[in-house]
Formats: structure tokens, sequence, C-alpha cells
């Protein structure tokens, strides 16, 4: 069975290509674009791993990433952070919140894929 | 008795300068004056090419021949210069100004002190305009949001350049919604490029362009010297709202919606304290006391509100001029209505000795105080904090410190007077507790 990826981001063109290289490298690719709502995308989905946009309409990333480190069914999922801001003080609040993984925009596709088949394993 | 403070340490360069010009204005002749000042002639001489410092009973003497303030002989517009030079040695990072050699440089090539001064002041609004673009690229929410927005764009069309170009056996249907992807995105960029250039063309031709609010206000304030003639003794209601506007319309330096604003509330208050204490009323008064509590007490209303209409009416109606600082509790003054010999600091903390943070520290408890700045100037004070939001069960008061400040009239009265600065890189007073950073002006 493929392994589940939420893709929580709000760009339709940069979620389109992320699910294209991620179900061509075997994945099963879910999105959400809404910050507010993203937990309960998360419960209602049960991914093995997410992918979390810092920018999002309603609710930022990183208060998301807290309350998914905040709940015992997420606090160990696999949280690969993906932003457009790339600065230092950033990546270092990723980290403390308990971030997996850090990516910056403008990415690489074959980075995407390497990260997540570093996280969850081959599809 | 005129050898204390007040007049013994006026020690300026220019002093002989004006009593040259001054004896000359008068047609006196040197020996003259020399002779009704009981000093040789040739004293005279050094002391009028300042090759002689002059102070004490042979200044006042000097002074009551040629019938001038001792003041005017020793302040002049000189002193403005003064302080833009030493603030030009205090942001030298080399450090090696001679401080003490101040007066000297201007005396003697006053065009070049000028010059100095004039690229200092250049230096400084550049200074600011950097800091405040800095800012504005750190924290303008458009700025962020643009920036994100391109960022997005230029990765969609990355990956799906990418997409395309790494993937042969890609469908036509995938090959087709990517080529339209990159299109959208393309556009998005080229639209979110040119809002970008928009923006910073709009901020380069802007003439204020990254001042504050509170520094465009100061601007207006500051060149029409803190007294407002157009709206003084109005009705309230229409008339004022009508002046207001005129005013603010020809307030050029108020280049944003934020900077009219403040200018707009400042300007209301300014109103209702001209219509509370008319001018010539107070001016009448101020003649019996220039006791701003006892001022406060006659016309009904509080010693901030007094001390603040002091301070804005001309020095011509009071016969005296006085400056005003008001401070938050952080201590960010939000006031400055400076002095000769007294100048508050633009940018940075002020001298922690000033009363006015004595205050602060004793709301509601009014203090009169003498101090002394390092030329050996002395100021009375008068000081008082007072909440601008009063306390309820549910929030805090916030309070604000007043502090009026004159050059000492009466020299005669020896008060004992607090050691105070402007702040600290520009004061020499090494040992004193308060300091935060060294003076550029000690070793």
């Amino acid at each position: 069975m493929a392994k589940t990826v939420l893709l929580i981001e709000d760009e339709p063109n940069i979620i389109e290509a992320i699910s294209f290289i991620l179900s061509r490298g075997g994945f099963q690719v879910l999105s959400h674009g809404d910050g507010r709502t993203a937990l309960d995308a998360v419960d209602r989905a049960a991914p093995d791993m997410i992918i979390l946009d810092l920018m999002l309409p309603g609710r930022g990333g990183f208060e998301i990433l807290r309350d998914l480190r905040a709940h015992p069914s997420t606090e160990d999922l696999p949280v690969l952070m993906l932003t457009a801001r790339g600065q230092k003080t950033d990546r270092e609040q990723a980290e403390r919140l308990g971030a997996t993984r850090f990516m910056t925009k403008p990415f690489a596709n074959g980075d995407v894929l390497e990260q997540v088949t570093d996280l969850i394993g081959q599809a | 008795m005129f050898e204390n403070k007040g007049y013994g340490l006026v020690n300026s360069s220019f002093t002989g300068s004006r009593i040259r010009e001054r004896r000359q204005a008068l047609r006196i002749k040197q020996a003259d004056l020399a002779a009704a000042a009981h000093i040789s002639a040739s004293y005279l001489n050094l002391i009028e090419h300042n090759r002689r410092k002059v102070a004490g009973k042979v200044l006042v003497d000097i002074a009551r021949v040629l019938d001038i303030d001792v003041t005017s002989l020793t302040e002049g517009a000189e002193e403005a210069l003064l302080e833009a030079l030493r603030e030009a040695a205090a942001v030298s990072k080399r450090g090696t100004a001679e401080s003490d050699r101040l007066e000297e440089f201007v005396s003697r090539f006053p065009g070049w002190a000028k010059l100095v001064a004039t690229q200092r002041a250049r230096m400084t609004t550049q200074d600011r305009t950097i800091e405040a673009l800095n800012n504005r690229l750190t924290h303008d929410p458009f700025l962020a949001e643009a920036l994100h927005d391109l960022v997005s764009n230029i990765t969609a069309i990355r990956s799906s350049t990418s997409i395309l170009s790494d993937t042969p056996d890609l469908e036509p249907a995938w090959r087709e919604r990517f080529l339209r992807n990159i299109t959208e995105e393309t556009s998005r960029l080229i639209d979110g490029s040119e809002a970008l250039v928009s923006y910073f063309d709009g901020q380069v031709q802007s003439e204020h362009p990254l001042t504050t609010p509170q520094e465009m206000l100061d601007a207006v304030l500051a060149r029409k010297g803190y007294h407002l003639p157009e709206l003084e003794g109005l009705a309230s209601g229409k008339e004022q709202d009508a002046a207001i506007a005129l005013l603010l319309a020809g307030s050029e330096a108020l280049a944003t919606p934020q900077a009219r604003a403040l200018a707009k509330w400042y300007f209301r208050v300014y109103a209702q304290l001209a219509r509370d204490l008319p001018s010539g009323q107070v001016a009448d008064a101020f003649q019996d006391t220039s006791d701003p509590a006892a001022l406060a007490k006659r016309f009904d209303v509080s010693l901030e509100q007094m001390m603040h209409r002091l301070a804005v009416l001309p020095a011509r109606d009071l016969g005296s001029e006085f400056g005003l600082i008001v401070s938050d509790p952080a201590g960010a003054l939000v006031f400055r209505k400076s002095l000769v010999g007294f100048p508050v600091p633009r940018f940075g903390a002020a001298c922690a000795i000033w009363p006015l943070f004595d205050a602060m520290a004793r709301p509601m408890s009014p203090q009169r105080d003498w101090m002394e700045t390092p030329p050996g100037r002395r100021f009375e004070s008068w000081s008082v904090a007072a909440p601008i939001r009063r306390a309820t069960f549910d929030t805090p008061p916030i309070f604000r410190a007043w502090m009026l400040i004159r050059a000492e009239e009466n020299a005669a009265v020896d008060q004992p007077s607090r050691d105070v600065g402007t702040t600290c890189r520009l004061c020499p007073r090494s040992k004193c507790a308060a300091r935060r950073e060294p003076s550029i002006l000690t070793d």
C-alpha cells in the first residue's frame, strides 16, 4: 500500500508539481491549502508524513507544527517544513518546534523526492 | 557674587567677538569701554580678539556698559554650530577629533566648521534613511508578501520546467497542464516584479521617503518654533477644524497619512490648550509669577498643561524661553523642544540624570531642580509625571513625564544643582554613575 504524504500548501501550481513528482515516486499525495483547518485535515488523512508550508492563509506553519507536536498521535509524525523564507531564524525556530526537516523554496524536484524517501522510506 | 557657576564658567571663544561687535555698533571706543569696565585697553583688546577668556565681574561690567544681557554676549548662533560639531565628533568611530579645541576651530575656520556640520547633517539623514530602509525590508508587510509571492512563482516555474525536461514519457495532458502552469506563473512573476519596481519607485520619488511620523511632526514644529499662531484664539468646532486642515495642507513635511494623523491629533491638543490658556492672559499672569504650579492653579489646569503652554508661547511674549521634554515610561522622548546649551538627543537615550526620569519614578510628585551641563551652564527645571490614561480595576495607568527647562536667569541664586549631560556619548563626565557607554569626549 502506497505511503501517504499530506501536503499543506496554498499555491495550486506548487501543489500540482509536488503531487506529480511524489506520485511518480509511488507516494499517495493529499493536499490541503487552509492553515485554519489543517489539523482536521491531518486527522482525516492520517498521513505517513506532512510537507508543511510556513506561510499559509489563516494560520502559519509554525503554529500548526506546535500543535502537531503537542498532540500524542502526531508528536512523532515526520514533518518537512517548506518555506520561501530561508532565514536562519526560521530554520532555528522550525528545529526548536520539532520540524524533522527544513527545505527552502525554490527547491529541486529531486530534493523533495529524496527528502520524502529518506523520511518514510521507499513507497 | 558673580563668580558663581552661572557666569563664571562661561568661556565661549566668541564672547570677545560679540563684545567687539556690540561696542562698534554703539560707537564706543575700546579705551572708553575698558575704562568703564575697570580693565586696561590692551586686556580688552585681547578679550575682543578671543585671546583671553572673559567671565565674572569683568563680563558683567562690560555687559552693563554695552547695555546688553550677559547671556547675549555669551550665547549666540555659534552654539548650534558647536552642538552640530560635537555630534559629528560623537559619531566618528575613529574618535580623533580634538573636541577640546572645538571653539577654536569654529572661531578660526568658520567656513570649514559650517561645511563639516552640514556634511554631518546630511550623513545623519542618510544614516536614518538606510536604517529605515533596513527596517522596512525586514518588517514591511507588503515587501514580505511580495517577495514570498515571487519566490513561490519561481518555485512553481522551476518545478514545472524540471518536470517537462526530466520526464520524457510525460503524457500530453500533463505536458499541457504544466505548460499552462508555467505560463500562469510567468505572468504572475512579471506582475509581481512590476509591482515591486513601482513600490520602490514611489519610495525614491517621495520627498520624505523613510522618516517616521514623529520625526515629520518634530520637523514641522521645530520649523515653526513650536508656536502655532494659526491655532490661537479659535472657537472649537468648525473654525478649529478649518484651521487644522489648512495647517495640515501647508505642512509638506507631513508626507504620510500616519504623520498627518499624528499631527492632526497634536494640533487638536494645541488648539484646546490655546483655548484654555489664552496667550495674552498667560503672558500677563507670567509677569506676576513664573512658577508653573502657581500658574496652573490660577488657570485651573493641570501642571503638565501649563508646562506645555509655557513651552509653546514665544519668548517675546513671556520674556523667557522655555524648552520642554516629554518622555513615555520606556524613556522614548515624544516631545522635544531644546534650548541653546541644552540640546535634546534626536536619536538614542537621553541623560539618565535628568529630573524628568526621577519624576517618572515618582508619579504625581512635581519637582523643581537646577541642572548644570558640562560647559557650566545652569538650567532650572520643573518636572512631573502624570497619567495619560488613568488606572481602572482592569487596566494599569499609563504615565508620561514632562520636564520644562529654562536657562537660569538669576545667577545670584546659588542653588545646588545636579550634573547632567545630553547623552552619554557626548558627555565628558567620566565618573558618572549613570553612564551607559564611554564618551568620545574623554580618553
